[in-house]
């Protein structure tokens, strides 16, 4: 069941005054973040995040057609082995 | 064999259960649109007149249904967009793996096609004990 319209997008309040921060300075810098849930909403678009897989941060440049996705579709937090992964063809 | 909508070729079935022969329109899709004209769902597709063929077009075109080509095209751009931007959805769709989540330690054989085996296969350097 998808979220309540009455209560807009979820975007972490933190992450969101972040990023209503650098717009009011108009910089761009990569903002840390572990809120993988966080929607990418029109106001974060332009930005870059580094979001947490769980090990790293990766690095997610919000464009126009990622919004209404979230930031952790973009970090995977797993790795993908297939068979045959330990053979030589695969580690080179 | 009827023709309709330009390509589609439903056969001697009721129309009812011709109509889903197009690519877009289903069983309740292909009801609805019966209702929505006075043909009766029971008569063959093959003995429909010129006229009722057009009025089933017209109403399917009334009630903005995407089918054949146009709906592939859509469904194309959609994941298009997703392979764009590279998410968890898009990386699905690259591997073949199914997209919403479901298991895949049994089933999911629609996306992944015919069972394959893989044996074992070696690196050819561990037995000399260089890994």
């Amino acid at each position: 069941m998808p979220r309540s319209l009455k209560k807009g997008p979820y975007v972490h309040q933190k992450l969101l005054a972040k990023v209503d921060a650098l717009n009011d300075a108009k910089l761009k810098r990569p903002v840390k973040t572990w809120s993988r849930a966080s929607m990418i909403t029109p106001d974060l678009v332009g930005h870059t995040f580094l979001v947490h897989n769980g090990k790293d941060f990766v690095s997610v440049y919000a464009t126009e057609n990622m919004v209404g996705h979230r930031l952790g579709e973009f970090a995977t937090t797993r790795v993908f082995k297939a068979h045959g992964a330990h053979t030589a063809k695969a580690t080179k | 064999m009827a023709r309709l909508l330009g390509i589609d070729i439903p056969n001697d079935k009721k129309i009812e259960y011709s109509l889903p022969y197009v690519y877009g329109i289903g069983l309740p899709l292909s009801r609805k649109i019966l209702a929505s004209t006075s043909i009766d769902p029971n008569i063959r597709a093959g003995q429909l007149t010129d006229d009722q063929l057009a009025q089933l077009v017209q109403a399917i075109q009334a009630m903005k249904i995407i089918t054949e080509g146009d709906l592939r095209r859509e469904q194309q751009q959609h994941m298009k967009r997703l392979l764009g931007i590279n998410c968890y959805r898009a990386q699905r769709h690259r591997r073949g793996l199914p997209v919403r989540g479901q298991r895949t330690k049994t089933n999911s054989r629609t996306r992944k096609g015919g069972r394959k085996t893989v044996g074992i296969q070696r690196n050819p350097g561990a037995k000399k004990g260089k890994v």
